[in-house]
């Protein structure tokens, strides 16, 4: 019997090791959104996420026009990469063995890889120093670079789970290649579409870098998409290096507010899928 | 309208490999014509070169003629579009579309087409529903998603789909190779009935099947066309030995 003990302290050992990561992977989101709530929470309120940001030591700061900055540059960017990364998408799908595919999406695998720090540069030495302007459509265009791959990916994944047997249904049914896309490709795999275009959107909207270097940051309201425009990521990062007890204990309150904000996302993302999953 | 479904000498290759070889076979209008023959001996491709749904993968090539009526569907000027609308098909699994409610998926050809909207739309949804025989299990869920049917209600959910654009030829690929024995029964029914109207050619695996619904069969086996004959001549006296010993199961 003892090789039987042996065998089963085998199994077990790894087994106990892998859940043990698991833990610590939940572990570590936690811990984070705890010490986030911790912090934070206590200066959150209705004023302070309308009110403009105020001088130190001046009390009634908020973040406002970062909230607002941030919400106009991540859609803006999601307006840029939604069609182009889905065009993209139903082009590899249709054309999967191309040499023009083959290239996209070796493309899209390494922009996901490129430091986000060197997408703002890019845009930076781009746009920015050409116009001279530092702008919220740069910040815009920066946080499209980086979202346009990441919904390229999921969004082919999502279009190569349509079976063939739907797609030959509705040619059989005299329907043309680009109705069969549109009508039936596109809206059946919508829903996962979706979900990735919300996790691009989460990974953009905690970007600082790419936001730093294009839009760089600004104590006003945002008046049009041609000025420098505060945003959360920029605030945060400002505020919480700052020497100020006040800015840092601001910083931790926007910082629950980009959480909450993504957290919401993804949990928004999960919904869907589960929704998707259940209507089958 | 039904027309005759005419093949000459068609030949059929997957970039070099020759998946029909030089297949003749009439199947004339108003009667059930099966295919029958091993797997991978190429009844289904011979099934998918009358609706071309074969142009669409990379390699696929073609030799001969298939005349529906006069005209010849393998010119390079058919409307490939045009010509799937006038050959209605069903496939081996079920395939509603699954995004699409029970009334949408029978409508989707017809607005797809633009032939019928509003009232006329319905009332051409529930004659095709009627006549595929599933009216009366799918009147009161209509606007429940397709896909959430049985099996056999699928496969005659399809049947519907593809009844209301009004082919004049049907194409079965294996219809009720996914089904149970009931709505096996349901579609054969079904089957004897399209053939008052329209030209139907049937892929089975299924010797009774043939033997139960068809007029002609013909007996496909390595891409070429064995023997073809009036099905209950063929299945009593088959002319060649490779036909009789695939009848009886001793081949191979």
């Amino acid at each position: 019997m003892p090789d039987t003990k042996w065998r089963l302290v085998k199994s077990f050992v790894p087994e106990a090791v892998c859940r043990l990561a698991a833990l610590l992977v939940i572990s570590v989101l936690f811990l984070i959104l705890y010490y986030i709530f911790q912090r934070g929470a206590g200066v959150i309120s209705p004023a302070f996420l309308t009110a403009l940001p105020t001088p130190v030591g001046v009390p009634g700061g908020g973040i406002g026009n970062a909230l607002l900055g941030s919400l106009v540059m991540v859609a803006l960017g999601a307006l840029l990469a939604v069609p182009c990364g889905v065009a993209a998408a139903v082009y590899l799908d249709q054309n999967p063995k191309s040499r023009l595919a083959a290239a996209c999406r070796f493309a899209s695998r390494v922009l996901t890889g490129v430091p986000s720090l060197i997408v703002g540069l890019f845009v930076f030495t781009l746009l920015v120093l050409r116009t001279g302007q530092y702008s919220a459509l740069a910040g815009g265009i920066a946080l499209a670079v980086m979202m346009m791959p990441v919904i390229t990916l999921s969004a082919e994944e999502m279009l190569r789970l349509v079976p063939n047997s739907w797609r030959e249904a509705s040619l059989a049914l005299g329907a043309s290649k680009k109705q069969t896309v549109l009508r039936l490709v596109l809206p059946a795999a919508a829903a996962g579409i979706a979900v990735g275009v919300m996790l691009a959107v989460a990974l953009a909207a905690g970007q600082t870098a790419p936001v730093l270097l294009t839009a760089l940051t600004s104590i006003f309201w945002p008046e049009n998409l041609l000025q420098p425009t505060a945003s959360l990521p920029v605030l945060i990062y400002t505020y919480a290096i700052s020497p100020f007890a006040d800015w840092q204990q601001q910083a931790w309150g926007a910082a629950l507010v980009l959480v909450v904000m993504v957290l919401m996302l993804n949990i928004a993302a999960q919904l869907f899928i589960a929704v998707k999953n259940r209507r089958g | 309208m039904a027309l005759d479904v005419t093949i000459e000498n068609l030949s059929f290759w997957f970039g070099r490999q020759q998946v029909l070889k030089n297949v003749s076979l009439r199947a004339c209008q108003k009667e059930v014509t099966a295919l029958i023959g091993p797997s991978g001996c190429g009844k289904t491709t011979l099934l998918r070169c009358i609706n071309r749904l074969h142009d669409l993968y990379a390699g696929a090539s073609v030799a001969g003629k298939i005349l529906i009526g006069e005209e010849n569907i393998l010119d390079a000027g058919t409307n490939r579009v045009e010509l799937r609308r006038r050959v209605g098909m069903i496939f081996q699994k079920p395939n509603p579309f699954p995004h699409l409610s029970v009334f949408e998926n029978v409508a989707s050809g017809l607005r797809l087409h633009g032939l019928a909207y509003g009232r006329s739309l319905r009332e051409r949804v529930e004659a095709c529903l009627r006549k595929a025989a599933l009216w009366d299990e799918v009147k009161d869920f209509l606007d429940r998603p397709g896909a959430l049917l049985s099996g056999g209600q699928q496969q005659r959910l399809c049947i519907a789909r593809a009844l209301a654009i009004e082919p004049e030829v049907f194409l079965m690929d294996e219809p009720c190779a996914s089904l149970d024995p009931v709505s096996t029964m349901h579609i054969e029914e079904l089957i004897k009935e399209l053939q008052e109207e329209y030209t139907v050619i049937i892929v089975t695996h299924n010797m009774q099947q043939a033997a139960r619904i068809s007029r002609q069969t013909a007996f496909v086996l390595h891409g070429e066309l064995v023997e073809a004959g009036p099905t209950a001549e063929l299945f009593v006296h088959a002319r060649d030995s490779r036909t009789e010993a695939y009848l009886t199961g001793k081949m191979g």
